[in-house]
């Protein structure tokens, strides 16, 4: 019994500590203890944690490479804001109206996903990296073009920007939701049959799984969680511009996703965390003709990483340095006595 | 499909049946008029010259490719021109010449994704944990294990996949083909790049699974030795038409046989 509950804590880890941030957070902002700045952050990684999971689902388990991940998002911010910019004077600005634009931009961005996966089945690759940049790139200029009265082209779309102080504590809990719903997709037989199609597509058909049903529920589930974070995006702010969601902003949360591991859950929330919280402190620092030096930072991350992973060189200190490492060096310890 | 069923002249039921089966590349016939008749609980071997066209018929049979013309049928249900996860679900399984496993996987999960089919559980049962979720995993698992025992892997089913040698590899694509439960399985020269121990192991192994399971199968070898000692009949492809077919000992005397591998 001890053993099983063991295992099932350390299988939950990353789910059970959101959860505990998530009511740790909302502790505090009803004590008030939270600097206003410090709660934006908090929004921020939140967001970025469920891009950063919605994208490792396509990335890291189906085995695709996506460069259009801020395009579902965008579709999320615009459409979900749109509703919740709609409905906040019937509705008011609360969790209904949320909810309602959570569901909207989830949907929406749902069904890009599906279009998206359509062509997802026949390219594969660098051709499939190229569709999903340009679906990123159409989606955000459609919507930089639309009237000023839909959804406010050039300028932005004014969207209602959550009245409580405390949405970072939804931001949280709906990436712990979404992280529920990925890990426990991902540890089933569902899960099993998505990385088989990652690691071997000939012989998953041939061990008869339903290739095209899988990858399109990839890419939809992705798309849909994507979605969800640009309407809590959009919620963040008072106007979204489509500025934002150009392919750079595709390329962080696949450094996110990269720097995290491939196929690994709890790498791709730390490097979340991680990133976010650095591309703050870089943008307090490197301002004016500087803050290009941000975009910098992020290929020279990637080209470090790949020199980690690796170089023969430093296969030594790979070995000595790893999480692996130290466990075997403990067992061997306790074996010896 | 029961009333379809062929029938053998012996009594015993025709697995796979394929009627003239041909296919063209461009101007090239890969497989030209190609016609099988298996038995149930028979091993069949095709053999030939390389690129006479013995992998190509694989294809067909688990639609890979759609044949030009002819047809083929498992247990008598026409599975012509069906995609291959549906041949196999429907009962083709079968192993690839160049070692296909799930790398990435364990040993345990390569056998668990070939069970997938077997028994039900819907990505909302999964997602929400719901009891047959806990069920259906704990089923997986047991009967992976028990596949996993009687090809003898079961002591590297926490190692990943692509960290097993080469021949255990081999073992274990039979054991996750095994695991679809077929009743046609495609072995695509098992015994490549294997030394004579590992060749006799798994001529042992394949007549233990024949044994245990009842199975038919249909294989590909250039190892004559394997050929003579396992297979009860076979048939020789040569740029990609029969050249002799029939009981393995008379066959593989044929002059002409002997031609084509040999050169006069």
């Amino acid at each position: 019994m001890k053993k099983i509950l063991n295992s099932n804590i350390k299988n939950y880890a990353a789910l059970i500590l959101l959860a505990v941030l998530t009511v740790v957070f909302a502790v505090l902002s009803l004590c008030g203890a939270l600097k206003t700045s410090t709660a934006y952050l908090l929004e921020e990684i939140a967001i970025k944690i469920i891009l950063a999971l919605s994208l490792s689902l396509v990335v890291g388990f189906l085995g695709e490479l996506s460069l259009g991940h801020a395009g579902f998002m965008c579709v999320g911010a615009y459409l979900g804001g749109k509703t919740a910019a709609l409905l906040v004077n019937p509705l008011g600005n609360g969790l209904l109206t949320l909810a309602v634009a959570l569901v909207v931009g989830g949907i929406c961005a749902g069904l890009c996903g599906f279009l998206i996966g359509l062509p997802a089945l026949r390219l594969r690759g660098d051709y499939l990296a190229i569709t999903t940049l340009a679906f990123g790139e159409i989606v955000r200029t459609l919507f930089q073009n639309t009237s000023e009265q839909s959804f406010g082209g050039p300028i932005g779309l004014a969207t209602p920007r959550f009245e409580k102080s405390f949405f970072y504590v939804i931001c949280f809990a709906m990436a712990a939701i979404t992280l529920f719903v990925i890990q426990n997709l991902i540890r089933s037989k569902h899960g099993r049959a998505i990385k088989a199609i990652r690691d071997n597509e000939i012989a998953a058909k041939a061990t008869g799984i339903n290739v095209t049903r899988y990858k399109l529920i990839g890419f939809v589930l992705s798309a849909v969680f994507a979605g969800i974070a640009g309407v809590l995006y959009s919620y963040t702010k008072f106007n979204v511009s489509s500025q934002t969601f150009d392919y750079n902003y595709s390329i962080e949360i696949l450094v996110i996703v990269v720097l995290g591991g491939m196929g690994s859950i709890n790498g791709s929330i730390i490097s979340a965390v991680l990133i976010t919280f650095l591309n703050r402190e870089l943008a307090n620092v490197l301002t004016g003709n500087l803050a290009v030096l941000k975009d910098l930072i992020y290929a020279l991350i990637l080209i470090a990483i790949v020199i980690y992973t690796n170089a023969p060189a430093l296969k030594n200190f790979r070995e000595k340095y790893s999480i692996e490492g130290f466990k075997k060096r403990r067992k061997e310890k306790e074996q010896n006595g | 499909m029961a009333e379809n069923k062929f029938i053998a002249e012996d009594g015993r039921e025709i697995v796979l049946r394929a009627d003239h089966l041909c296919i063209q590349f461009g101007g090239l016939k890969a497989v030209d008029d190609v016609n099988l008749q298996i038995k149930q609980g028979e091993l069949y071997g095709l053999i030939g010259p390389n690129g006479a066209g013995k992998t190509t018929v694989f294809n067909l049979l688990t639609g890979v490719y759609k044949p030009t013309s002819g047809r083929f049928y498992l247990c008598g249900e026409d599975l012509t021109g069906k995609a291959p996860a549906e041949v196999n679900k429907k009962g083709i399984a079968r192993t690839f010449q160049n070692i296909r496993l799930f790398g990435k996987l364990t040993v345990l999960e390569n056998v668990m994704v070939g069970l997938s089919n077997q028994i039900p559980c819907s990505m909302f049962e999964s997602i929400f944990r719901l009891p047959r979720h806990k069920k259906s995993e704990a089923e997986y698992r047991k009967r992976a294990m028990e596949l996993l025992e009687v090809f003898g892997l079961a002591e590297y089913s926490e190692h990943l996949a692509c960290n097993l040698p080469y021949g255990k590899q081999r073992k274990l694509e039979i054991a996750r083909a095994m695991a679809t439960n077929p009743k046609l399985l495609l072995l695509d020269e098992p015994a490549a790049g294997m030394n004579p121990n590992e060749t006799q192991e798994l001529m042992d192994d394949i007549t233990f699974i024949r044994q245990k399971f009842g199975i038919t199968i249909l294989l590909i070898e250039h190892d004559m030795r394997l050929v003579g000692g396992i297979c009860e009949k076979v048939t020789v492809l040569n740029f990609g038409t029969e050249l002799a077919k029939g009981e393995t000992a008379t066959v593989l005397n044929d002059p002409e046989v002997v031609k084509a591998y040999l050169g006069e």
